[in-house]
């Protein structure tokens, strides 16, 4: 009797961890198949060279460029917002009616399909500014994205300095403003950077917004400016994927091993910087 | 007097940092206003009601219908199969780990399942394509190359980290005095699980499945690369469809010039597919702080 009324109970467990265990072996298969089609690919010729019409000589050296441009672009525009915005929103937070919608507002922007981000960067950058399909419009566009994020982590890095820093620091005289730059931004730093890396390896790998606003997909030559048209790394991997020949899905592989050992190290980067910054609170 | 310009410095990095704050509200409103500039440039050209209720797209062809009932239906499909797998693999995960699992098993499966979160969508595409879908051919008689069913599954075991981690959350907040009563009359943990702690949660679990939808239809390139780019009225997971996110796609990849209506199809479909992932996510947040308030 007693073996009944457990029976469900192991039942449900071992579901559960059946499913649990389902879904760690589709990542160890995912990570096996991209390994195995696109590691024979991988090579120094591969990570230098320019696209091109046939799949053996084809590299992916402007789309690695042409990430880095971006990337760095957008981190140059969402960083200082983002931050500026997670500053006012935590410390000056004056609890207002605006203050509660400003937050109701990037809560909602989290949750919006990253390619109407691109619908926007289309209307808003490379038409009615007239950038183009250029660098800078492809940036401005993955920095809204990476926005929100931004902010949401930043304000949990604020929110985790002990109050009693500020305490200190206004008890001998400082002002508002020379309390947070010498005091608070530099306690929540680790914090704030961990949650910029992560913003940015999510910004890195988007594909959807970067087509959407007509960046190339065959690009044969580096951008010179911001101005400039370009291809990046994700992008390169799905022209590569929507070709019916083997050679070309091989490429595509390869191109995602690099996009995901990109990933993998800003990924590192960011959990050391978490771990020491746990330390060094508590 | 020396007073004066640090206090004058003082006002003006918290209106700086105000600015920052408020353009937020920029971006909002940015997308609200090019999405409705081109989607009403659109409606003058078709009327409303063969928009939304006619069953043929074909905008890019000689004789254009603008019926977006074949996006409509092939985003429901993946969307569906994509809950019918991340819906209720995250939820036993989440009761697995939540009510079952040591806390050190929770500590490492966390982590990886986060990564699942992060892999770039192309990567899921790619994953689809290449693999998922020949593998499901082997026993799905008349699947095509190009389906619903494969990327349906692959957007499920992609939105899963993202129901079983908030469905966690909401379990783990439903307080023990709850499962202890449940204990206390004699239930099994089964018995406690299933009939007391995710009731209790049901309000969070249902935020985490609604925002789970919302991120379904929302999702592009796995579509974009796997499912095919053939706007179909179908609810046949073995033939190719396209989804509102890959038209959008398809038609960005071209050369289409923009003021031209094949251009104004895209902001067209972009508004209904923000009405429709805003809608949700507005009922999402609002589920959410109402089971916050409960246990709060």
């Amino acid at each position: 009797m007693i073996s009944a009324r457990y029976a469900g109970d192991r039942l449900l467990s071992s579901l559960g961890l059946l499913v649990m265990l389902l879904a760690l072996a589709a990542l160890s298969v995912l990570i096996y198949d991209v390994l195995h089609d696109g590691l024979g690919r991988i090579s120094w010729a591969f990570l230098t060279s320019e696209p091109s019409r046939r799949a053996e000589a084809a590299g992916i050296y402007t789309a690695i460029v042409g990430s880095v441009y971006v990337i760095g672009l957008t981190a140059l525009i969402a960083v200082p917002l983002g931050v500026g915005a997670a500053i006012h929103l935590e410390e000056y937070g004056v609890r207002g009616r605006l203050s509660r919608i400003i937050e109701i507002n990037i809560a909602n922007l989290a949750g919006v399909p990253s390619i109407i981000y691109g619908l926007l960067g289309l209307g808003l950058f490379v038409r009615a500014l007239r950038m183009g399909p250029s660098v800078i419009a492809g940036a401005s566009t993955l920095a809204l994205l990476a926005l929100p994020v931004v902010i949401i982590s930043t304000r949990e890095a604020l929110r985790a300095v002990p109050k009693s820093l500020r305490e200190g620091s206004y008890a001998l005289g400082a002002t508002k403003w020379q309390t947070i730059w010498y005091q608070v931004l530099p306690a929540a730093f680790p914090g704030i950077l961990t949650g910029i890396i992560l913003a940015l390896s999510r910004a890195i790998g988007e594909t959807a917004p970067l087509v959407t606003i007509g960046a190339l997909t065959y690009v044969p030559f580096l951008p010179r400016d911001i101005w400039s048209p370009f291809t990046v790394l994700p992008i390169q991997i799905f022209a590569w994927v929507s070709r019916p020949q083997v050679a070309f899905a091989q490429n595509a592989a390869a191109g995602i091993i690099v996009l995901l050992v990109l990933l993998l190290a800003m990924n590192a980067v960011a959990i050391v910087l978490r771990d020491r910054f746990q330390k060094r609170l508590s | 007097m020396t007073l004066r310009p640090r206090a004058l410095l003082e006002s003006a990095i918290e209106w700086a940092l105000f600015f920052c704050a408020a353009g937020s509200i920029l971006v909002t409103a940015g997308i609200v206003a090019v999405l409705v500039f081109e989607t009403i440039a659109f409606l003058r050209e078709v009327s409303i009601v063969e928009f939304l209720f006619g069953t043929v797209w074909t905008p890019l062809f000689s004789e254009k219908r603008f019926g977006v009932l074949p996006l409509v239906s092939g985003t429901v499909l993946t969307s569906l199969i994509a809950m019918a797998v991340a819906l209720p693999a995250g939820l036993l995960t989440a009761i697995y780990l939540s009510e079952y699992a040591v806390a050190g098993l929770r500590r490492i499966v966390r982590p990886v399942l986060e990564i699942l979160a992060g892999i770039p969508t192309v990567v899921y595409g790619y994953f689809a394509l290449q693999f998922v879908t020949p593998l499901l051919q082997g026993f799905v008689p008349g699947l095509a190359g190009f389906n619903a069913l494969g990327p349906g599954i692959v957007m499920g075991i992609m939105i899963l980290p993202l129901v079983s981690s908030l469905s966690e959350d909401a379990l783990h907040s439903v307080p023990n005095g709850l499962r202890e009563g449940a204990y206390a009359l004699g239930s099994t943990r089964m018995q406690t699980s299933l009939r007391v702690v995710v009731p209790a949660a049901f309000s969070g679990i249902s935020a985490a499945a609604i925002l789970a939808v919302s991120r379904a239809i929302g999702e592009t390139m796995i579509v974009a690369i796997a499912a095919g780019q053939q706007p179909r009225l179908t609810l046949d997971p073995r033939v190719p469809v396209e989804t509102m996110t890959a038209y959008i796609v398809q038609v960005s990849l071209g050369d289409t010039p923009a003021g031209t209506i094949e251009y104004r199809t895209i902001f067209a479909v972009g508004m209904l597919l923000f009405v429709s992932t805003f809608a949700l996510n507005l009922v999402s947040t609002w589920l959410r702080n109402r089971f916050r308030e409960e246990y709060a």
